[in-house]
C-alpha cells in the first residue's frame, strides 16, 4: 500500500495555497479519504497542498446571526464544540456519528464535503440545514447552497483550483428540533442510510421541516416531497409515516454488498420516521 | 550481580498481568518490519489480477530500467525452487504443483507472478507497475458447489471434476440408527470463508551470508522450526545452514501456521543478490494471498427418538479448498469430522468430505480450524431437533450429554475424550442468565410482537494437538530450562507464543516449581539457532503440551539442584523450598546462587553428576485434551431494520486447571470476538469471476471494540488427566462456542415466524428479508 511519488507543500498563506492549486495541485485536508485512495493507487496527484497548515482555515464561530465553520475543523472539533452543541446540535450529533475516533480526529468538514462520498454523514445534515458553502479560487470567491453544491457521486460544484473555505449554517430558535439517524456499515462506519431531520412546530402544527438523506443514492439530497407532506400536519404517527414513505420517491437507490436498493429504500423510510420523531421530541 | 529472589509466594492460578504487554502497548516490540540491516533491499511482488488466466508473456524490460531496481525474477527463474509444501498425506489427495511463482498459468487473484527487488520499497513498488504481463483470461469458478457441477470450468485442467480429495468415515451403524429413528432432521449449513486478519500482516527478511553459507530468515510465523526444515528443503539448503527467527508476531490465528511461497522466495532472492531483502505484505495482499479459514457447505442429517435421544448423524461436507493445498488444507475438514458428534452420546456417524478446488486463495487453519464448523453444525442441528420435537433446547442437551461417569469416553469418530462434566457448565450458564425468567420474559415479549431470542451452544473441542501419530509433523513439544551460573533461570520453549501469554504462564510454572520470582525467569522462543527443535503454537497446544515439557524439564533440573544442594550441605535429606535447598534436619540452607555457582565452578561434583544446570525434555502427549463449555446469548431484534442487539453473553468454559485467570479471560474474549465476527459481520466474498469483493477493511467487517457486547466469562474446572498440569487449552474455545449460540438465539427469536435456520453472517438485511417475507 504505497502511493505514487508526489510533492507536498505546507503553504504559508491561503494565497500561496490557491496559487499552487491553480497550477494543478490538489488540496490535502485530513487525508482520511485521499490517502487511502492514493495508497490503493486509485488517485495519483503529483502535488499535495496541506490545508491544515493554514491555521486561519480552522475555526468555529458565530457571526451575523449564523455559524461559520472553517474548512479544516476536524470532525472531533465539530463534535465537541460547545457553541455548536448549543446552537446547531444537528451538526455535533452528525459529526459524532462519523467513523471512529481516529477518523474523527483527522478528518475535516471541508474534506468530507468536498469529497462528496455518497455515504458520508455531513451532507445529510448540511442539506437539512440548507447550509451555504464559501468556495474560493485564486481570483474569486462565491457562495453556493447545499442544493447546488452536491452534484453527483464524488462530484461537487467546486471548480478546479477552488477550495471550500467555509461552511455556513443557520441558528435555529428553540422551537426547532433536530436529529440525525443512521445505520452504519459495519466495516467502514459510513452510512448505509442516514437521515437528518429539522422540524419546527407552531401551534401544534409543523410549520417548517427539512429532511436530508445520505447513503441512498448518488448524492445527498433533500426529500422535498416528504417535507411537503408533513408541513401543516399535527404531526401524528400516521402523518409522520405517510410523509416518510415519500422520502425515497423518484430516487435511484444504490445497491451493493452491504445493502440492496430495496433494503436501502426501506431503511430510508424507517430512519426518516425515527429522525422526525426524535427531532419532534427534542423541541423545547 | 543481581540476586535471585527467594519466594515463598506462588504464582500459578493468579491473575498476573502479562509480562509481554508493556513492550506491545508502548509500541517498542520488534516485528519483522522493524528489522533493519545494512545494504537491505526491498521486494514487491507482482500478482495476478485474474482468477484464472494463461500467461502469454511477461515483459520486464521497462521495470528493469527503472530507478533503483536491482533484479526482477519470474517463474522461469525460480523453477529450481521446490514446491510450496502440503503436509498432509492421504490416499487420493490430488496435489497440484504449487510453484513459488506462477509459470504458465495463474489460479487465483493474487497469485504471485514476479518479484521486483530495488534499493527502496517505493522504487520497487513503482517498478512493479511497469511489468507487463500478457494474460489470456480463462473462465473461473469461485463457489465450491458450482465447481462440482457438470461443465464447470476446471481449476486445474488435469482434474476436470475439481475434486481435490475425498474422505469417508463411518462409525457404528448409521443405517440402522436412521431406520429405527422416529424423526430425522436435515439442514444445509454453511460456514463462510473468513479472512484471519492478523493485525500484523506477514513479512519476511532474508539475509544470506555467502561467506558463512548461512541463511537467516526472519518471518512472522507460528512454526519457526517447521519453516526451517521445509524452506531449507525448498531452497536445497542444508537445514543446519538456515536459521529461522520469528520475532514479535502480531497475531496469527492459524494464518501463520504455514509455509508460504514468499518465505522461500525471499530466501531465493537474498541468495541471488547476495544482500538482505525485506518483503512486507500489504493489507490488500493479506486479504488475497494469505490463507482464508472455513469455507464449508455442510449437509447434515440427524436421527433421533421421539424423546430426543440422538441416534445417529450423517454429514456431507463440501470443503472449499481454493486453488492449492497449503500446509494443512486437507486436514482441516477432517478435524470437523472428528468433532462431529460434539459432546453427545451417539455412536453412529457417517461423514463424507469432498474437497473442491476453486479459483480462490487456499483455505487452511483459522482459529478453531474445523472445530468451529463442526460445533456450528451439531449445535444448530440439536436446536433444529429440539424445535422439531417441541423440546426445550437445554433439556435436549442434558438428555444427550455423555455423562460424567463415562470418562474416558470413546467417540464414534475414534477419539477418546479425557474428562468432562458437560452438564456443569450448562447448569451454571442457565443459572447465571436466569433462564426460566428469561423464557417467561420472552413469552411476554412475543405477545407484544417483539423478537427476543435465547440461544444455547454447548461445545466440546480438541486441544493440546496432539499425539504425534495424529499429526502430520509430530505433535510433541520441547522445553529446555537452564539455571545460569548467577542463579537466573532461562526457559527455551519449542512453542512459539504470539499473543497467548506463555512468557507469563511458563514463568509462573517455573517460578512455583523452583521457588523463585517471576522476574528471575526469561522465556525465549522463536529462534531456531537458540531453541531446541519444537513444533510451535497452534491448536491450543502450547501450554498443555509445551508447558508439560517444561514441567518435566523442571523436575529433572530440580533433582539436580537438590543433588548439588545435598553435596554442599553434606546432607542426604534435603528439600527445595523458596529458591533454596534446605537440610531437613539442621535447617541449614543453600541459595540458588550458591548452588548454581558450585554447579558451574565444578570444584566438586555429586556422585555420577555432570557440571552445569540444564535440562531438556521432549514430551509426547498420550492423548489430546477435550475442553468444553456452554455459551448462552440473549438477543433482541429490531423488527423494522433487522438489526441484532446482543443483550447478554454468558460464557462458561471448562478448560481444566487455570494457570492465569486473566490470560484465560483474554483468550475467551478474543475468541468470542472472532466468533461474533463470523456470526454477524465477516465474509470473504468472491464474485463469479473470482474477484474478492471484500478485499479491504472498508468492506470486510472485522469486529471493533464498539461492536462488542459485555462478555460474562465464567468457568467450571475439570482437570485433564492427560498432563500433570491438569490443563486443557483455551485459545480457540471462545470462537468455537460462540457462533452457534448467536445463530441459535436469532433463530429462536424468529421461530414464531417459522424460521428454522439462517446462514452466517446474520446481516440485518438477511433478517429484514425474513421479517418482510413473513409479516
Ligand atoms: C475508516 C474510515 C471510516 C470512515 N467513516 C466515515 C463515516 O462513518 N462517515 C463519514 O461521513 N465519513 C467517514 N469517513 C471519511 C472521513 O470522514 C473523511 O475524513 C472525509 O471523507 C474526508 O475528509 P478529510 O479531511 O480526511 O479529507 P481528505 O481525505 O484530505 O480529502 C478528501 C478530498 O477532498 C479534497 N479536499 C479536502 N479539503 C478540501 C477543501 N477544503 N476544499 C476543496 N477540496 C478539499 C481533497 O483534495 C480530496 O480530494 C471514514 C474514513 C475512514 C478512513
Amino acid at each position: 500500500m504505497i502511493t505514487q511519488k508526489f510533492e507536498y507543500t505546507a503553504p504559508k498563506s491561503l494565497d500561496e495555497a490557491l496559487h499552487l492549486l491553480a497550477s494543478g495541485a490538489k488540496p490535502l485536508a485530513g487525508g482520511m479519504s485521499l490517502i487511502p485512495m492514493m495508497k490503493l493507487r486509485l488517485a495519483a496527484p503529483e502535488h499535495l497542498v496541506d490545508l491544515r497548515a493554514l491555521k486561519d482555515l480552522n475555526y468555529i464561530r458565530e457571526a451575523g446571526g449564523q455559524l461559520h465553520i472553517g474548512a479544516t475543523a476536524s470532525h472531533y472539533e465539530v463534535e465537541s464544540s460547545a457553541l455548536l452543541r448549543q446552537k446547531c446540535p444537528l451538526l455535533t450529533e452528525t459529526a459524532a456519528a462519523i467513523g471512529d475516533v481516529q477518523v474523527r480526529n483527522m478528518g475535516t468538514i471541508g474534506g468530507s464535503v468536498a469529497h462528496a462520498d455518497p455515504a458520508a454523514d455531513y451532507p445529510a445534515a448540511l442539506q437539512a440545514l440548507e447550509a451555504k458553502f464559501v468556495l474560493k479560487g485564486a481570483k474569486s470567491e462565491r457562495t453556493v447552497s447545499a442544493a447546488e453544491f452536491f452534484v453527483d457521486t464524488f462530484t461537487t460544484a467546486l471548480e478546479p483550483g477552488e477550495i471550500l473555505r467555509e461552511v455556513i449554517v443557520p441558528i435555529d430558535d428553540a422551537r426547532t428540533g433536530t436529529s440525525y439517524q443512521k445505520m452504519a456499515q459495519p466495516a467502514s462506519g459510513f452510512a448505509i442510510v442516514g437521515v437528518a431531520a429539522r422540524v419546527r412546530v407552531n401551534a401544534g402544527k409543523v410549520s417548517f421541516v427539512r429532511i436530508g438523506v445520505t447513503g441512498l443514492s448518488n448524492r445527498a439530497y433533500r426529500a422535498t416531497a416528504a417535507e411537503k407532506a408533513l408541513e401543516g400536519k399535527t404531526p401524528s404517527p400516521a402523518d409522520i409515516q405517510a410523509a416518510a414513505a415519500l422520502v425515497a420517491q423518484g430516487v435511484d437507490a444504490n445497491s451493493d454488498l452491504h445493502a440492496s436498493s430495496d433494503y436501502r429504500r426501506h431503511l430510508a423510510v424507517v430512519h426518516t420516521v425515527r429522525a422526525l420523531k426524535t427531532a419532534l421530541s427534542r423541541i423545547a | 550481580m543481581a540476586t535471585t529472589t527467594v519466594k515463598t509466594e506462588t504464582f500459578v492460578g493468579k491473575r498476573i498481568r502479562r509480562r509481554e504487554d508493556p513492550r506491545l502497548i508502548t509500541g517498542t516490540a520488534t516485528y519483522v518490519e522493524d528489522i533493519q540491516m545494512p545494504g537491505m533491499h526491498y521486494a514487491v511482488i507482482v500478482r495476478s489480477p485474474h482468477a484464472a488466466a494463461r500467461i502469454r508473456s511477461i515483459n520486464t524490460k521497462q521495470a528493469e530500467a527503472a530507478p533503483g531496481v536491482v533484479s526482477i525474477f519470474t517463474g522461469k527463474d525460480t523453477k529450481g525452487v521446490g514446491a510450496v509444501p502440503c503436509g498432509v498425506v492421504m490416499p487420493d489427495l490430488r496435489v497440484p504443483q504449487h510453484t513459488i511463482l506462477a509459470t504458465d498459468r495463474v489460479y487465483f487473484v493474487g497469485h504471485p507472478v514476479a518479484v521486483v527487488v530495488a534499493r527502496d520499497r517505493y522504487l520497487a513498488r513503482d517498478a512493479a507497475d511497469l511489468i507487463e504481463v500478457d494474460y489470456e483470461a480463462l473462465p473461473a469458478v469461485a463457489d465450491p458447489e458450482k465447481a462440482l457441477a457438470k461443465g464447470a470450468p476446471a481449476v486445474h485442467p488435469q482434474w476436470p471434476d475439481n475434486v481435490a480429495f475425498t474422505y469417508h468415515q463411518d462409525g457404528g451403524n448409521v443405517d440402522k440408527a436412521f431406520a429405527e429413528a422416529d424423526v430425522v432432521v436435515k439442514q444445509r449449513i454453511t460456514s463462510q470463508r473468513l479472512v484471519p486478519m492478523a493485525m500484523e500482516t506477514r513479512g519476511v527478511v532474508a539475509e544470506w551470508r555467502g561467506a558463512d553459507r548461512q541463511l537467516n530468515l526472519y518471518t512472522s510465523t507460528q512454526i519457526p522450526h517447521l519453516v526451517r526444515t521445509l524452506v531449507a528443503g525448498m531452497l536445497g539448503l542444508e537445514e543446519n545452514r538456515m536459521r529461522v527467527i520469528a520475532p514479535e508476531v502480531g497475531g496469527g490465528f492459524g494464518s501463520k501456521l504455514n509455509v508460504y511461497a514468499e518465505e522461500a522466495l525471499m530466501g531465493y532472492v537474498s541468495m541471488k543478490i547476495q544482500k538482505p531483502v525485506k518483503w512486507i505484505e500489504s493489507r490488500r495482499e493479506n486479504f488475497t494471498c494469505t490463507i482464508h479459514g472455513r469455507g464449508h457447505v455442510d449437509y447434515y442429517e440427524v436421527a433421533a427418538k421421539r424423546d430426543g435421544t440422538i441416534l445417529g448423524i450423517k454429514l456431507k461436507l463440501i470443503q472449499d479448498v481454493g486453488a492449492y493445498h497449503q500446509l494443512l488444507t486437507p486436514l482441516i475438514p477432517q478435524l470437523s469430522v472428528l468433532m462431529m458428534p460434539g459432546i453427545y452420546n451417539t455412536q453412529n456417524i457417517r461423514a463424507d468430505i469432498v474437497g473442491v478446488f476453486t479459483n480462490c486463495v487456499p483455505t487452511d487453519a483459522y482459529r478453531g480450524a474445523g472445530r468451529p464448523e463442526a460445533t456450528h453444525g451439531i449445535e444448530r442441528m440439536v436446536d433444529l431437533l429440539a424445535a422439531e420435537l417441541k423440546m426445550d433446547p437445554a433439556e435436549i442437551r442434558f438428555k444427550n450429554f455423555v455423562t460424567k461417569d463415562n470418562f474416558p469416553y470413546a467417540t464414534a469418530t475414534g477419539l477418546t475424550y479425557d474428562s468432562g462434566d458437560y452438564a456443569a457448565p450448562l447448569k451454571k450458564a442457565l443459572d447465571l442468565v436466569g433462564y426460566v425468567k428469561l423464557r417467561q420474559e420472552q413469552a411476554d415479549a412475543r405477545k407484544q410482537g417483539k423478537y427476543m431470542g435465547i440461544g444455547i451452544s454447548t461445545y466440546g473441542e480438541i486441544c493440546a494437538i496432539g499425539p504425534s501419530p495424529a499429526t502430520p509433523a509430530g505433535g510433541w513439544e520441547s522445553a529446555t530450562v537452564k539455571i545460569e551460573p548467577s542463579g537466573k533461570v532461562t526457559i527455551m520453549t519449542g512453542t512459539c507464543p504470539h499473543g497467548q501469554g506463555e512468557e507469563t504462564t511458563f514463568a509462573q510454572i517455573a517460578a512455583d516449581e523452583l521457588g523463585v520470582g517471576l522476574d528471575d525467569i526469561l522465556v525465549i522462543r522463536g529462534d531456531t539457532a537458540v531453541v531446541q527443535y519444537g513444533i510451535g503454537t497452534f491448536g491450543s497446544r502450547a501450554t498443555a503440551v509445551g508447558g508439560t515439557a517444561l514441567y518435566y524439564a523442571l523436575q529433572d533440573l530440580k533433582a539436580k539442584v537438590k543433588k548439588f544442594g545435598a553435596m554442599l550441605l553434606e546432607s542426604e535429606d534435603v528439600s527445595l523450598v523458596g529458591g533454596q535447598v534446605i537440610d531437613n534436619k539442621s535447617g541449614k540452607s543453600k541459595s540458588f546462587q550458591e548452588i548454581a555457582g558450585a554447579a558451574y565452578r565444578a570444584l566438586k561434583l555429586p556422585p555420577n553428576t555432570e557440571p552445569g544446570l540444564m535440562a531438556t525434555r521432549f514430551w509426547e502427549p498420550p492423548n489430546f485434551t477435550f475442553p468444553f463449555g456452554a455459551h448462552i446469548v440473549v438477543t433482541d431484534i429490531d423488527g423494522e431494520t433487522g438489526q441484532i442487539k446482543i443483550r447478554r453473553y454468558v460464557a462458561v468454559d471448562d478448560c481444566g486447571n487455570i494457570l492465569n485467570p486473566l490470560i484465560v479471560d483474554g483468550q475467551v474474549h478474543g475468541g468470542v470476538a472472532q466468533g461474533l465476527g463470523q456470526a454477524l459481520w465477516e465474509q470473504a466474498v468472491y464474485d463469479d469471476n473470482g474477484q474478492l469483493i471484500t478485499g479491504e477493511l472498508m468492506d470486510y467487517a472485522v469486529p471493533r471494540a464498539h461492536l462488542m457486547p459485555w462478555i460474562e466469562s465464567h468457568h467450571t474446572c475439570t482437570p485433564s488427566p492427560v498432563n500433570p498440569l491438569g490443563v486443557k487449552g483455551v485459545g480457540e474455545a471462545g470462537t468455537i462456542g460462540c457462533s452457534p449460540a448467536v445463530v441459535n438465539s436469532v433463530v429462536d427469536a424468529l421461530s414464531p415466524l417459522g424460521v428454522r435456520h439462517i446462514d452466517m453472517p446474520l446481516t440485518p438485511e438477511k433478517i429484514w428479508k425474513i421479517l418482510a417475507a413473513k409479516n
